[in-house]
């Protein structure tokens, strides 16, 4: 670990503090109406689609516009990824996606997952990429956003199950949120040097005298929004490690930065709508705790390095000229501290981008992004679904341990009882149930097994990688597993579509439930959701509900393959 | 009912628990517990599997028949945890169903004529019914009084031996079965058919026989079961993950940590704990009428205090004559008590026993001329005597100065201001006015005071903290009331209350998100009663009182609504606390079981193996062990409630996590370590 590495992660987390509110305000004014400057193209787009933006619907309508949204979007995507090869602006002449690899992309990006069994610069046409990927990388971000919005609204109010317009949230977070933010991202991208055309693919002959292909197109618009969005899915196969989508050190940071941006500034935002600013710091709190302890513990693994090369010789002593550690899957471009908070930060929000090869982190560095998603993708967490996980998180704190204080519990305000607490656990079942149940599918069937790149322990790890990854929207890939076959293709899809809306619905019930109790004020009796005792209490939850479910797995897999490296075993 | 503590281990409450726990193996009953139920289906899994393994003539089965009798012991110890809480509330149910025994009643024909009756068994009385009772007669039945006025021993249900007055009227007309008629007579309308009294309902209460869930527990046990089936997942996951790294785990194994992992802590002392809170409220005297209510009781945000009785004691008193200008102390105290005579409340009786302090030996009614008594009305508001051509009144000072003024006369400036002083400072002013001889003057003024109880004020400061807002209700006067509201340090009162006001107080704050508890006693309380989240009704009260109200309170002590709150706050945080601890103590259960599972597969796993135990098996067995006897042991906790003092929200969650959460995460490592240390000694692994 050097000192630089330290003030680059500082300086990140700096910039994430500052930013929290100043976006937060903005946030407030995107979804309570105030922000009018597109007003003539939003009254457009509700009388085209028909929608009565004034209408504040129950949460159940909510959540079927919401999925009906999601299901057309999808369908849309497959369709068009089966046809690509007829249709245009396909200079290379893609076909057409296989049907599996097609629903499980469709599903991936209508999910917010991004993740991709495919390498974009091979299989997809530039309007495939720009017409379908990015779309969903917009709406599926503003979905995610909106939900969050309306959980927010439930608590905030008392309106009898009334949550707010699903089509004016899925607008107006498009239009005055993710468009505002996405453009000047991508053109100081531009302006760093990543490409933006739709060139013809460049053949160059190398150093080596090889001939070697170059891909080109319209990449800095497509990355600003799936890093902002927290989508995560590359134009290229190497996602953020290839230079021409990260040419330099400010678009390294800028491409992280921009992860943390919008679950930031949600908790402010949050903060704000509920009328206790300091319980949205204590959100902010908890997360960047689970953040700082996250890249702390990646930062160390990975500069100390594989202690097997350490005993054979090879100096894994950061210097001027040797970055140290585990350079493995790194880009020499960022070095160890910036794959490390890269790592950390695209696995805590559930973005998904690389600029490292997870899978090349030594065992307890590659721990980390595998809990991180684990632990339910709240460490900031993918825009919106970082929020209301948190939220739902808080919620069953409260329950927990606010009897403790002698009363039954409340949440800022609201009663917390068996409707409540039913949804909440819905919501954290969901997930462990899936993650589980596909990975043990996956470790004993000869499908599964077929597409490990490792044997023993780290081929567990790369499975139970996967659905976590996917189940949690996430979309980041541990390499090593192949991804594109049909069994894959399909469980993987699943997962994405469950760990979504399996997980949403319940989420939007509980602020429905909400919206319909009294609010109770505040006094010396409530539970305080405000002080750094809460924010213990609300890791301890966390780390308890969300992460000892996974203890049994981990223990067979990256934890034994630690404690066997120790005994100069790899795998 | 006995008030007798009884001990905590009573021995034959113990030994009826001890079959209970058996009886209640009935998967009928099981299943509403999911938690426990999973750990019977478990207990039933694993010994098949050792039914299996002594058919199949296996070695080496001591571990599995260990496992599997200390499974069986987790459910029965569960089961023991909810029999004993029920035990206590069915010794004291006999001790009720006692004074319920055979009786016969007079019942009358006709209600005038007391002499013409029949005797039927009190199990025919119907409702509507009219019965006599004598000296030495059972009341056959719950009823009201009609007729008579007599003392009544209520020991039987109160526990209280001073006998109680019951006359027909008003709001002391309430008799209850089962208590016995000491002097004179009642004639008693039944009110209640039989199976359905009070006495009943009591019996059944305190049984728990009809216990329903309160919502919170309801919550609670979604929230437990939720856990249970995500470490379903973790457990039933874990047999393919070994497969995958080449080894196998036996169902014994999985069934152990699975029941390790589950709340099984909470789960098993869950119902425990809410039996046991209600019949802490019966330790107090007071019979819940629902567990709801105990549950709304830790809940309450707003405290209706009755003034008298509660915040101050019973009566007020006069500590001084003010006399009118050309007025003699002497006389004002002379004209006061003469006027007092007919006033035989506990203020009429004060001011003539101040009055002797002037050397006025108290006159009874037939000294000197006729005296005609004029009683208070609340037209008149004012009472006094006539006697010839002498009118002596006294009454509150407006009621008094339009009497004055009607014959003509004035009240001083000087009485007005007294008057005015004395309500400033809390106390009640009555002017004292006479006419004599068609001449009438106003003579001066008693100053009658409040006494605020001992104590009270800490109580306040202290329900402060907790967040609870107390707000005392009073007839008076608002500059009296806000006197004796600062004396006493309540946060807010409510003078010159009438039932409405009370009413649209209650509803106000409910309007605003707060549980209300009240107390009262008499048939116009009952609307407040019903409307409050907390109502605790007097026994001594109207049967419509006790009809509107969740909580009775057998003592009628109104001061008793302040315990009422602070054991539904136990309850609850005794419920809390054992949840944060048995979620607490799954981290050293992975400790102590996943490196056991799994260092045949992966030798390298001994380094999870931190308390270094001795063995797979003992890691195992100890674990199972220590979850098991952690519900035995926490058993008292769960009967007694958690100890807490009365504090703010924070103070309180500070203690509780301390204890129970991070005492949660080290006491298993420390039991697990010391059960292993056992076994190995005892050489059971």
């Amino acid at each position: 670990m050097t000192a630089n590495g330290w003030l680059q992660i500082l300086f990140f987390a700096g910039v994430v503090l500052a930013i929290t509110k100043p976006v937060g305000v903005y946030i407030v004014r995107v979804y309570d109406g105030s922000l009018r400057w597109l007003a003539p193209l939003e009254r457009v787009i509700y009388r085209l689609c028909g929608v009565d933006p004034e209408e504040d619907q129950h949460w159940t309508r909510y959540a079927a516009g919401l999925l009906l949204f999601s299901a057309v979007s999808m369908l849309v995507t497959y369709v068009a990824l089966r046809l690509q090869g007829s249709l245009p602006l396909n200079p290379f002449t893609r076909v057409g996606v296989p049907d599996r690899q097609a629903f499980e992309t469709a599903a991936s990006f209508t999910t917010n997952t991004d993740w991709q069994s495919y390498a974009g610069e091979t299989t997809m046409s530039y309007l495939s990429q720009m017409m379908q990927l990015a779309f969903h990388n917009f709406t599926s971000a503003a979905c995610g956003v909106a939900a969050a919005v309306a959980l927010a609204r439930g608590i905030a109010r008392r309106s009898g199950g009334k949550i707010g317009n699903f089509w004016v949230d899925l607008v107006r977070g498009t239009l005055y949120l993710f468009l505002p933010f996405s453009i000047p991202l991508a053109l100081l991208f531009v302006q760093q040097g990543t490409i933006q055309n739709f060139a013809h693919y460049v053949t160059v002959t190398t150093v080596e005298g090889v001939k070697q292909v170059l891909a080109m197109g319209p990449v800095a618009s497509q990355s600003a929004i799936k890093q902002l969005g927290t989508n995560g899915g590359g134009f290229f196969n190497a996602n953020a490690a290839h230079p021409f989508e990260s040419p330099t050190p400010w678009t390294n940071f800028l491409s992280v930065f921009a992860i943390f941006v919008i679950p930031a500034g949600l908790t402010y935002f949050y903060g704000r709508m509920v009328k206790n600013q300091k319980h949205g710091w204590a959100l902010w709190a908890a997360m960047f705790v689970l953040f700082a302890g996250g890249v702390t513990t990646a930062y160390w693994a990975e500069a100390r390095g594989n202690p097997i090369h350490a005993a054979r010789g090879v100096d894994v002593v950061a210097s001027a000229g040797n970055p140290g550690g585990n350079m493995e899957g790194k880009e020499v471009r960022f070095g160890i501290a910036n794959s490390a908070l890269y790592a950390t930060v695209t696995t805590d929000a559930s973005c998904g981008a690389v600029n490292s090869m997870h899978d090349s982190f030594t065992s307890i560095g590659g721990l980390v992004p595998l809990v991180n998603i684990q632990l339910g993708e709240l460490i900031f967490g993918g825009v919106g679904s970082g929020l209301y996980g948190m939220i739902v998180m808080a919620v069953l704190t409260v329950f927990i341990a606010g009897l403790m204080v002698g009363r039954t519990p409340e949440y800022l305000g609201k009663k917390i009882q068996s409707r409540e607490v039913r949804m909440a656990m819905l919501y954290v079942l969901i997930f462990p149930a899936v993650i589980l149940t596909f990975t043990a599918l996956s470790a004993v069937s000869p499908h599964g097994l077929a597409g490990r790149n490792n044997a023993g322990p780290h081929g567990l790890s790369e499975i139970l990688y996967a659905f976590s990854s996917t189940a949690g929207n996430n979309g980041s890939a541990f390499a090593g597993l192949t991804g594109s076959t049909a069994y894959y293709n399909t469980l993987l899809g699943l997962a994405t579509l469950f760990g979504r809306f399996a997980m949403m619905v319940p989420m939007l019930a509980l602020a429905g439930f909400l919206s319909e109790r009294k609010i109770a004020p505040e006094s010396a009796g409530t539970f305080p959701v405000t002080t750094p005792l809460f924010v213990v209490l609300l890791l301890g939850v966390i780390v308890i509900v969300g992460a000892l479910t996974f203890f049994p797995a981990l223990a067979l897999g990256p934890v034994v393959e630690h404690l066997l490296m120790g005994a100069g075993k790899l795998f | 009912m006995s008030t007798l503590k009884r001990p905590l281990f009573d021995p034959s409450i113990v030994r009826r628990a001890v079959w209970d726990s058996f009886a209640k193996l009935d998967p009928r009953h099981m299943v509403r517990n999911p938690v426990m139920f999973v750990v019977l289906i478990g207990s039933l899994l694993t010994t098949l599997v050792l039914a299996r393994d002594i058919a199949a003539g296996q070695s080496g089965i001591g571990f599995t028949l260990q496992i599997t009798l200390w499974l069986w012991f987790t459910v029965l110890f569960a089961n023991f945890a909810e029999a004993m809480a029920e035990g206590r509330g069915k010794a004291q149910a006999d001790t009720l169903r006692k004074s319920r025994i055979q009786t016969s009643a007079k019942r009358l024909a006709n209600p005038r004529d007391r002499a013409a009756f029949e005797s039927v068994p009190a199990e025919r009385l119907r409702k509507g019914d009219v019965v006599v009772c004598t000296p030495g007669d059972m009341i056959p039945g719950d009823g009201e009084v009609i007729d008579g006025v007599a003392s009544v021993d209520e020991s039987a249900i109160t526990g209280e031996s001073a006998p109680v007055i019951r006359e027909s009227g008003g709001d002391r007309s309430a008799v209850t079965g089962g208590t016995k008629v000491l002097s004179d007579f009642l004639v008693i309308r039944i009110t209640a058919n039989p199976g359905e009294t009070f006495l009943d309902r009591m019996i059944s209460l305190v049984e728990g026989a009809r216990r329903q869930k309160t919502p919170n527990e309801i919550a609670l046990i979604i929230l437990l079961s939720g856990l249970t089936i995500i470490f379903l997942f973790a457990v039933v996951t874990l047999q393919p993950f070994a497969i995958y790294s080449g080894g196998s785990v036996s169902i014994p194994i999985l069934v152990s940590l699975l029941v390790c992992l589950i709340p099984t802590t909470i789960g098993g002392l869950l119902s425990a704990i809410g039996i046991a809170g209600m019949d802490r409220m019966i330790q107090h005297n007071v019979i819940a009428m629902s567990g709801r209510a105990v549950e709304a009781a830790g809940d309450v945000n707003t405290l209706l205090l009755d003034k008298t009785g509660t915040v101050t004691l019973g009566n007020r008193q006069a500590v001084e004559f003010v006399p009118a200008p050309g007025v003699t102390r002497e006389f004002l105290a002379d004209r006061a008590q003469l006027a007092s005579l007919p006033d035989e409340t506990p203020e009429g009786r004060s001011i003539v026993v101040l009055a002797k302090q002037f050397g006025l030996r108290a006159r009874t009614l037939t000294e000197g001329i006729a005296m005609e008594l004029v009683a208070f009305s609340a037209m008149t508001r004012m009472s006094g005597i006539n006697a010839g051509g002498l009118q002596v009144r006294k009454g509150a000072a407006d009621a008094v100065g339009r009497w004055v003024r009607d014959q003509g006369g004035e009240t001083p400036a000087e009485v007005t201001s007294t008057v005015e002083r004395i309500a400033r400072e809390g106390g009640t002013p009555l002017v004292v006015a006479e006419r004599e001889d068609g001449r009438p003057r106003v003579l001066g003024v008693i100053y009658l005071k409040d006494v605020v109880k001992g104590g009270m004020k800490e109580r306040f400061d202290q329900l402060r903290a907790m967040g609870i807002r107390t707000v005392m209700i009073t007839g008076d006067n608002q500059l009296t009331a806000a006197a004796i509201a600062a004396e006493a340090g309540v946060d807010d009162f409510l003078a010159e209350a009438t039932p409405e006001d009370k009413m649209s107080l209650i509803k106000r704050e409910q309007g605003g998100g707060r549980l209300v508890a009240m107390t009262g006693d008499g048939t116009n309380d009952a609307p407040a009663l019903a409307q409050a989240d907390v109502a605790v009704a007097m026994n001594t009260g109207t049967q419509a009182a006790k009809e509107a109200g969740n909580l009775i309170d057998l003592d009628s002590n109104p001061t008793k609504l302040i315990e009422v709150v602070e054991i539904g706050k136990q309850l609850l945080i005794t419920r809390g606390a054992l949840t944060t601890f048995s979620i607490a103590n799954d981290v050293a259960k992975y400790f102590a079981i996943i490196p056991a599972m799994f260092v045949a597969t992966y030798p390298a796993l001994q380094a999870l193996n931190i308390m270094r135990l001795h063995s797979a098996q003992s890691a195992i067995l100890a674990s199972v062990i220590f979850n098991a006897l952690i519900i035995i042991a926490l058993i008292p906790l769960a009967l007694r409630g958690v100890r807490w003092r009365p504090a703010p929200a924070t103070a309180i969650l500070r203690r509780n996590l301390w204890i129970y959460g991070v005492g949660g995460i080290i006491v298993p490592f420390a039991g697990i370590k010391l059960i292993d240390l056992l076994l190995v000694l005892a050489r059971l692994v």
